[in-house]
């Protein structure tokens, strides 16, 4: 069943609306949610005033902080530095709701429980809040600056983390280097923007003295054993599930947002159940985002484009809190070094708070930073050189017998940045290939006699994916034959009810669609930590085959006595064990089961009932994934809208569990990667205001913006797994604001710009090519009058 | 609480009487007072086009209607697009498995309902023409490029 691509189990339920997503339950009794929230990014709070909206009609209850008693506290910091040598951090991380000060918009300051959303929503604006303005912190830099307004007053300044890691000696490198690339770039910040925005039902059964919670998040295990510590509850007390998922590319990872901890409380409080959806714009608000870095980076290289080393300093803005610690700072850092050999790396980077909502992984999670800034230096190197693109790439390379290649520096999970396989220039070699690369020039020249403008863009990437702690997975025979699947990482989409059940069919030899998977149920399997990192192929993965593995251990010990035979004498087919000399003695899988699990009689000692079995899985440390992506865009100058004409993915996460669903992975995150970088940017003003909270205004990419993505698989097996699989969710977005960028330039090579903002809108793009054509003018007349020729061209 | 209004609407075959709130979203009357929580909701301002319903024929986005403005109507679902107790799949709906045009699902019956009018009114599209029908339906997840697959295999079956 692995490398095959069954139709998906889970799609039934999906395509006839039987499926249930949170905002589907609907309980007896049940009462409805919704809050006030900051209008202003930096205010305090003087006071409010709730009695008005406590007497309106179908109010329930209105909460404020105050109402909140010791249960107000700020949330866990959820992932602690790694121990670098050196580093500072400061831990703030959000509450439940407003005290003291907001700081951003959206910040949530009274919750009103009503009968249903819309007397929830009238009672809001009988709320009377005293918010008194502060000076909003926007801007990075200006964030850093004395004299800014501080946010956390008890950290004395807006810093977060200051972090240093090295790798060589690049003051070295550099004095050996033919030339230094040095540039500033830019990365914006975006929204996730799953469809399906946040939501929570809770349900306090007091009898049975227990919290059910249906929650929309990426994370039900650690969820349910935060609530339970919360609100003094045994872990057994606390359910959470989480049933579909409608997306989640990481802002459902963030714990505890204060809703979270809100509904739970209220719930046992009011002795109903309690139901609140985020609306979208409350999502531009309310869920964490991710993106904007400041990078001043530098690249020392030979003449003939051997790098020699690497400089980055850059700002990391992660908002109001930093709940999620280093980890998307740390994978800009890391994932910056890419497929290369770079024997000399500084790099340094500064967290900064700012007044707006908080920053947590978002699909990409800080990698397609790394990957954008030195795709870039080796694009500008490559042309101050005279060197092609893909040549440089090429020269560079680690070699297939460099793995595994440790990086020294070390990586978010805290283990050594070590690559475990790589095999990088095949995938190169193909992607030129299947875009047409070598014609490419030709095709060019051809474009531009017909008055349009095309261009090409080749960039390589790697992917820390699969990293630990672990995943774990129960794997049972029952009666009737049909295999069950129950495992910790919940599903946003990714075929989980699909992909795991193929690795569990694949040894017990049944067909993948008798293969029942359950996630995301606190109930059925309540130990490991979530859906995040392009972990759960690897992780719950390799899980759920040593679960399989041990299940099928059992049903040849069983069937061996039964059948009078050694285990070794034994094959499983079609759901039945059968005598490889003697296929008609066989014993089909369900009447084991029976036999397993006898109501009378004697069972040996030593032995378990049931075909059942747990099993845990934790790698040592991630396993690298790579690519490269091909991009042939059209540009026209005069209105600076893009066209892609091709995209072509040459991709390798080791062994491909289920080639379409690798496909769709790859589609789907090449078309978010699209909207990073030409369509989607959260536009703040001055006072943390953000102007765009719609979907009329935010721009998520269309059917007609998204090409058709052609895609490769390249299998470079992980030695770190037994499956030998690397992740895939996040790969498509990684490196397509930088291949995106590199096509732009050449489309527009005479006009000499740089691309280095992301997103390049096409305003901002219009400003670029007026820019240069600008620069160009003056530099034309600045030569026609004997001055400095080509000044203006960098 | 403002006064109540009587409406009759008839949803999968299927016809209900409800006294409503003026105010009440028709994709909230659906989802709520019937029940019928196929039809989802992404954005409460017709942008992402999940809660796609056909009334009479036509798709509209309930998350723009009031239930109000349903009275008299026919309204088909997602719920109501397989017979057979939901087993036997649309036509659509299979040719979405077939080509893995969902992932998440969440946007997937917006989707449907958008495309069986078009490919009513369009039995044999080309790429253009089905992009040019999904853009006003938004996916997080697929890339689209596999709905596009999806609606030209459905087209030819």
């Amino acid at each position: 069943m692995i490398g095959r691509s069954p139709p998906r189990n889970e799609d039934a339920a999906l395509l006839t609306g039987r499926a249930l997503f949170v905002d589907d339950v609907h309980l007896e009794g049940m009462l409805h949610v919704a809050f006030l929230r900051s209008d202003h990014a930096h205010a305090r709070l003087i006071a409010v005033d709730a009695s008005s909206a406590r007497g309106r009609p179908g109010v329930v209850a209105v909460y404020t902080a105050v109402d909140l008693g010791d249960y107000w506290q700020p949330g866990p910091l959820l992932v602690p530095p790694p121990p670098i040598p050196g580093l500072t951090f400061h831990a703030a991380t959000q509450v439940p709701l407003v005290k003291d000060k907001a700081r951003h918009a959206g910040e949530p300051i009274a919750m009103v429980v009503a009968e249903n959303r819309y007397l929830a929503e009238d009672a809001l604006e009988h709320i009377v809040v005293d918010l008194e303005p502060l000076d909003a912190v926007v801007d990075l830099e200006a964030a850093l600056a004395p004299g800014a307004p501080v946010i956390h007053q008890q950290l004395g300044s807006n810093l977060a983390a200051h972090v240093v890691q090295h790798k060589g000696d690049y003051r070295q490198a550099r004095a050996q280097a033919d030339r230094v690339i040095a540039r500033r770039f830019r990365y914006d910040r975006g929204a996730a923007a799953a469809i399906e925005n946040r939501g929570l039902v809770t349900h306090w059964d007091a009898r049975a003295g227990e919290l059910t919670v249906w929650d929309t998040t990426q994370a039900p295990i650690p969820l349910r054993n935060g609530l339970a510590r919360m609100l003094g509850l045994l872990e057994s007390q606390v359910r959470v599930i989480a049933p579909f998922v409608g997306g989640g590319f990481g802002p459902k990872i963030m714990m505890f947002y204060p809703e979270e901890v809100l509904l739970p409380w209220a719930a046992m409080r009011l002795r109903r159940p309690l139901k609140w959806i985020e609306d979208r714009q409350e999502n531009f608000y309310a869920t964490s985002q991710e993106r904007e870095q400041i990078h001043d980076a530098e690249l020392a290289v030979t003449k003939d484009g051997r790098i020699l080393g690497v400089r980055d300093i850059f700002l990391h803005d992660t908002g109001a809190y930093d709940t999620y610690g280093l980890t998307i700072p740390i994978n800009s850092q890391c994932t910056l070094l890419g497929p290369y050999q770079v024997a000399n790396y500084d790099s340094e980077f500064k967290v900064v708070f700012t007044n707006k909502p908080i920053v947590t992984p978002v699909r990409g999670a800080g990698r397609q930073h790394g990957v954008f800034v030195m795709e870039r230096l080796l694009d500008i190197a490559a042309r101050e050189l005279k060197l092609d693109p893909v040549e440089i790439r090429r020269r560079n390379y680690l070699s297939p017998d460099a793995f595994p290649h440790d990086h020294v520096i070390l990586f978010q999970d805290s283990a050594p940045l070590v690559y475990d396989s790589g095999n990088y220039r095949p995938a190169l070699e193909r992607a030129t290939a299947a875009v047409g690369y070598d014609g490419f020039q030709a095709e060019r020249a051809r474009a531009r006699a017909e008055g349009r403008r095309v261009g090409v863009g080749i960039v390589s990437y790697v992917e820390g994916t699969g990293i630990g702690p672990y995943e774990g997975a129960r794997v049972t025979v029952e009666p009737s034959g049909e295999v069950r699947v129950a495992t910790g990482v919940g599903t946003q989409g990714q075929g989980h009810f699909t992909t795991l059940a193929q690795v569990v069919a694949d040894v017990l030899a049944v067909d993948a669609a008798r293969v029942h998977v359950v996630t995301g149920d606190t109930r059925e399997f309540h130990w490991g930590t979530g859906t995040f990192a392009s972990r759960s192929a690897v992780v719950a993965g390799s899980a759920c085959h040593a679960a399989a593995l041990a299940v099928r251990d059992k049903i040849l010990k069983l069937a061996g006595l039964l059948l009078e035979a050694l285990p070794a004498e034994l094959e499983l087919a079609g759901g039945a064990v059968q005598v490889k000399s003697d296929r008609g003695r066989s014993m089909s899988f369900g009447e084991l089961a029976v036999r397993a699990n006898p109501l009378r009689g004697a069972v040996r000692p030593g032995t378990e009932p049931g075909l059942e079995a747990t099993a845990y899985f934790g790698p040592d440390r991630g396993s690298t994934a790579s690519g490269v992506h091909a991009i042939v865009v059209e540009v026209d100058p005069e209105t600076a809208m893009v066209k892609i004409l091709r995209y072509v993915v040459v991709h390798d996460c080791g062994r491909v569990i289920n080639p379409v669903v690798v496909q769709g992975q790859i589609q789907g995150g090449v078309a978010q990667g699209i909207g990073n970088a030409f369509y989607e940017q959260l536009v703040w003003d001055t006072n943390g205001q953000l102007k765009n909270a719609s979907f009329m205004d935010y721009l998520v990419p269309t059917a007609t913006d998204v090409p058709k993505v052609e895609t490769h698989h390249i299998e470079t097996p992980s030695p770190l797994n037994p499956l030998g699989v690397k992740g895939v969710g996040e790969a498509g977005c990684i490196p397509t604001a930088a291949a995106f960028a590199q096509a732009v330039e050449d489309a527009l090579s005479e006009y000499g710009l740089e691309i280095c903002d992301i997103p390049l809108s096409p305003n901002r793009l219009f400003e670029l090519i007026r820019a240069a054509e600008a620069a160009g003018a003056a530099g034309a007349a600045a030569r026609q009058t004997g001055g400095a020729a080509g000044a203006a061209k960098r | 609480m403002g006064s109540e209004i009587p409406i009759a609407v008839t949803v999968n075959g299927v016809r209900h009487q409800r006294s409503v709130e003026p105010r009440l979203l028709l994709s909230d009357f659906l989802r709520h007072d019937l029940q019928l929580t196929g039809t989802h909701v992404g954005c409460e301002h017709g942008v992402c086009g999940v809660c796609t319903v056909l009334l009479d024929g036509e798709a509209v986005r309930s998350c723009l209607m009031f239930a109000v403005q349903a009275d008299g109507g026919e309204i088909l679902t997602v719920e109501g697009l397989a017979t057979g107790n939901g087993d036997d799949l649309h036509p659509l709906q299979r040719a979405f498995r077939d080509a893995h045009a969902l992932q998440c699902g969440f946007c997937t019956p917006g989707l449907l309902m958008t495309l069986v009018p078009f490919l009513r009114e369009h039995p044999n599209p080309g790429d253009p023409e089905i992009r040019e029908a999904l853009s006003g339906n938004l996916c997080r997840c697929t890339g689209y490029q596999n709905i596009v697959e999806a609606v030209k295999a459905a087209a030819r079956p």
